[in-house]
């Protein structure tokens, strides 16, 4: 009996993942500054964290198939620029928001592609469109930036569903459809298989290229969302937008305790792992500490956070 | 026979590893100058026992006792400082320098800081002679066999001064002559007064070495045999804690419909050339030979996993387009893989999910499943094939491997094959588990499910099997379809080429 409920806690502590981090990191800025804590500011966090939120969603499919995707960044920045270029021409200005996301499910399939029918390494291919569509999207802006004061679509940036901001309520959306596909859905097994054992997935009769195109393709996606989500905010894009991008949706994967060698993890732990890192942000900020030292610090309690994470749960170590 | 000294006891020794009880308060006493032979299958606990004397591994519970003195084994070099060396299947010689250097690997003989060949040399030709080895000591290990980098590993054991000497199934990659000159060693090792505690498989070679035998099973010393007492027969039922006949009991179709699977003509250009064969509904078709004889590649080109340059498959009369694993599946083939932790499971999902990974498709609306779909489908097999699991939901991981295997081929049951090909169901299950899952592929026989059963373990195929094909490089060179015939020797005449080729193909094999 000692042995199940020993069992019962471990898996409960697993599932709990690195919520009691994120705890932690918020009452401990609430004790340093009294602001931390007021509704402002909280609704603040979460508009902060939408748009990472949106890009490490779509990041832990692809992880969970055992790949990665570099391109993310890229794809807002291109989709950003093209969503405002077609905002402000006179025939197609209504179709700002489905161009955009056409785009990046366009690239995301070219992503999944390569790599589904020409066997390339997921590294390989999206390190080599991130650098493409970077390209590419300075030369849609021209090699400045695209402005709209007049942008049709600038609610999703700026306005609120009640008290909370619309990209906000798009960032949960996107969570649940992602927590609906990862559970409730045979594609969602699916990639479960594939990254645990991609042998064994193939001789169950499961087809990689289709899982391939599926993630990197709902990827591409949910980056052209975001990099609507960021020229809506901001009335403008330019080729600059979404650099590093890729980076804080990696490590918000990484933090929500999704194996990089796929097949274990989950769109829950993600979602906190991204709030950790908004919150750091925002608290640090608002403490006055410096951009430069904010940096070192993000770095070392990403590094800490997955240490005790490790140890806590007792994974194995052979 | 003189009484000699008893140098070593294990008492009620155990060891746990998640999921597994890997030994259960298991006693052995070892005596000096003799040749002691721990037997047993698979997953019985041998190689873990040797593994704690070696230092590797620490025991839960229990004591061992060394010359009278209760002694813990800290780790490898506290092993061999307490003078028990362990000789592993795979030899760690280091092949780019030379053979005295190995034999004094880590504790080099050294002047002032200075490596001291000469001395090293000096001793490892005194060693190297009462081993009877033909080399010198300044030979690089790279350029000898592997018989004689074994003799390097014993020379290093000596040069600690060993009392102990374990060795893992030392006569594995060896040849007949080969094989001879090692039991020459160890004779004369043993005659100096060494321990030698000895892992092996072959019957054969263990009645001629052996001054004791001692059995393991799944984890428990079941008992030593002493020298008169030695015979196969004990040994066997010893081994597998009951005798054979219980042990491959399963049900037999009556009503086979030969011809219901047909192969013809598949190759792949390279290791598989032209073969062709059937196989009844009903019928338990053994694919026996030698590893790297084809049989795997053989299936995998049925299976559609690997592409076949040429070849026809017929199911029921009907032609089948197999392009790949998905398409195999549809027509009701199934495919247990020889590696079940890196073909078939997924280890880190849970039981209910790797039983219904195949069918999930149909437990679907539209592709959305419900709460726990899998777990409340996986229950059912998971009773039939009697899987001991905690509940559908733990991960395959942690089940043992008898139980593991159970989840894979509930997997594969699940689409209700009508040709099932079962590559080493068996291999690393324990011995209960072995006999459950031939009581399952007998009661799948009896539903008219085609079975083509490969397996390197020749007693199970002469003891399941209702007819036996043997291949060999590629092609099947002979049919064994007289169930009286089926024997391991006639099996092995073809399997190594000593008999020529005798296969007919025939469209309808197989009696009725």
């Amino acid at each position: 009996m000692k042995k199940l409920s020993n069992q019962k806690y471990s898996s409960l502590m697993k599932s709990l993942g690195i919520l009691p981090i994120l705890i932690l990191i918020v009452v401990l800025f609430s004790f340093l500054n009294s602001n931390f804590l007021s509704g402002n500011n909280l609704t603040n966090v979460l508009r902060q964290a939408s748009i990472n939120i949106v890009l490490a969603a779509g990041m832990t499919l692809v992880i969970l198939t055992g790949g990665i995707d570099l391109s993310v960044g890229s794809i807002l920045a291109s989709t950003a620029v093209i969503s405002l270029v077609t905002s402000l021409s006179p025939v197609m200005g209504h179709f700002g928001v489905p161009v955009g996301l056409l785009f990046g499910l366009l690239i995301g399939i070219i992503n999944g592609s390569l790599i589904a029918f020409l066997g390339l390494p997921p590294f390989i291919v999206t390190l080599g469109t991130m650098t493409a569509f970077r390209g590419a999207a300075y030369l849609l802006a021209g090699g400045t930036t695209v402005i709209n004061n007049d942008l049709g679509f600038s609610w999703i940036g700026n306005n609120y569903l009640g008290p909370v901001p619309w990209l906000s309520v798009i960032a949960l959306v996107v969570i649940g459809l992602t927590w609906f596909l990862l559970k409730r859905t045979v594609t969602g097994v699916r990639i479960y298989a594939v990254g645990g054992n991609a042998q064994a997935a193939r001789l169950t009769g499961i087809k990689l290229w289709k899982i391939m195109l599926i993630v990197y393709g709902i990827s591409g996606l949910l980056s052209g969302l975001a990099g609507v989500m960021l020229s809506s905010r901001l009335y403008s894009a330019n080729g600059l937008l979404g650099q590093g991008y890729e980076l804080d949706a990696i490590a918000a994967v990484i933090l929500g305790g999704t194996s990089m060698t796929g097949g274990m993890g989950g769109i829950f732990g993600t979602l906190i792992g991204a709030l950790i890192i908004a919150v750091l942000n925002n608290g640090l900020t608002i403490m006055n500490i410096s951009f430069f030292w904010q940096l070192v610090i993000r770095g070392v309690v990403i590094i800490i956070a997955v240490v005790i994470d490790t140890f806590r749960v007792g994974r194995k170590r052979d | 026979m003189d009484k000699r000294e008893s140098i070593l006891q294990i008492e009620h020794l155990s060891k746990s590893f998640p999921g597994v009880k890997a030994l259960d308060d298991v006693n052995l006493e070892v005596s000096e100058g003799e040749v002691h032979v721990v037997m047993g299958e698979n997953g019985a606990g041998k190689s873990t026992l040797m593994k704690i004397l070696a230092g590797v591994y620490h025991a839960d519970e229990g004591r061992i006792v060394l010359d009278g003195k209760e002694v813990f084994i800290a780790s490898p070099q506290d092993a061999i400082n307490q003078g028990i060396n362990l000789i592993y299947q795979e030899l760690s010689v280091a092949p780019n320098i030379s053979v005295s250097e190995n034999i004094f690997l880590g504790s080099e003989k050294s002047r002032f800081g200075i490596v001291d060949r000469s001395e090293m040399n000096r001793i490892s030709r005194g060693i190297l002679r009462t081993l009877g080895a033909a080399f010198p000591p300044e030979t690089r290990a790279g350029t000898l066999s592997i018989a004689e980098q074994q003799q390097i590993e014993i020379a290093r054991a000596l040069n600690h001064q060993s009392r102990i000497l374990i060795m893992d199934e030392p006569t594995a990659a060896l040849s007949d002559r080969e094989t001879d000159k090692l039991f020459e060693v160890v004779f004369s090792l043993r005659d100096q007064g060494i321990a030698v505690l000895y892992i092996s498989h072959r019957m054969n070679e263990v009645i001629r070495i052996a001054d004791r035998v001692s059995i393991l099973r799944d984890g428990q010393y079941v008992g030593t045999l002493d020298k008169e007492d030695i015979n196969p027969d004990t040994i066997v039922t010893m081994m597998v804690g009951r005798s054979l006949e219980d042990f491959y009991e399963h049900k037999i179709s009556t009503n086979i419909r030969p011809g219901t699977f047909i192969v013809e003509n598949i190759s792949d250009g390279k290791t598989v050339n032209e073969t062709s064969f059937s196989v009844g509904a009903g019928e338990i078709l053994g694919l026996a030979g030698l590893v790297g004889a084809g049989r795997t590649e053989m299936s995998r080109l049925i299976f559609g996993i690997d592409k076949k340059t040429s070849g026809q498959i017929y199911l029921d009369g009907e032609k089948l387009s197999i392009q790949s694993p998905g398409d195999a599946i549809k027509y009701g083939l199934g495919f247990v893989p020889e590696d079940r932790k890196l073909q078939g499971l997924f280890l880190q999902m849970s039981v209910g999910d790797n039983i219904s990974m195949n069918v999930l498709g149909n437990l679907s609306k539209a592709g959305i499943l419900k709460h726990s779909t899998s777990n409340n489908y996986a229950r059912g097999p998971m009773s039939d094939l009697n899987v001991r699991a905690a509940s559908t939901s733990v991960s395959v991981e942690s089940l043992s491997g008898g139980n593991q295997q159970k989840v894979l081929l509930a997997r594969w049951l699940a689409i209700k094959p009508k040709v099932l090909i079962l590559d080493e169901p068996t291999r690393g299950v324990d011995v209960g588990a072995k006999s459950e899952i031939y009581k399952i592929m007998g009661e799948l026989a009896s539903q008219g499910v085609a079975i083509i059963f490969i397996s390197s373990e020749l007693p199970e195929i002469v003891g399941i099997a209702q007819r036996v094909l043997i291949m060999r490089e590629g092609s099947i060179v002979s049919e064994i379809s007289n169930k009286d015939e089926i024997s391991q020797e006639n099996i092995m005449y073809y399997a190594t080429g000593a008999k020529t080729p005798n296969y007919t193909y025939k469209k309808t094999a197989g009696k009725i």
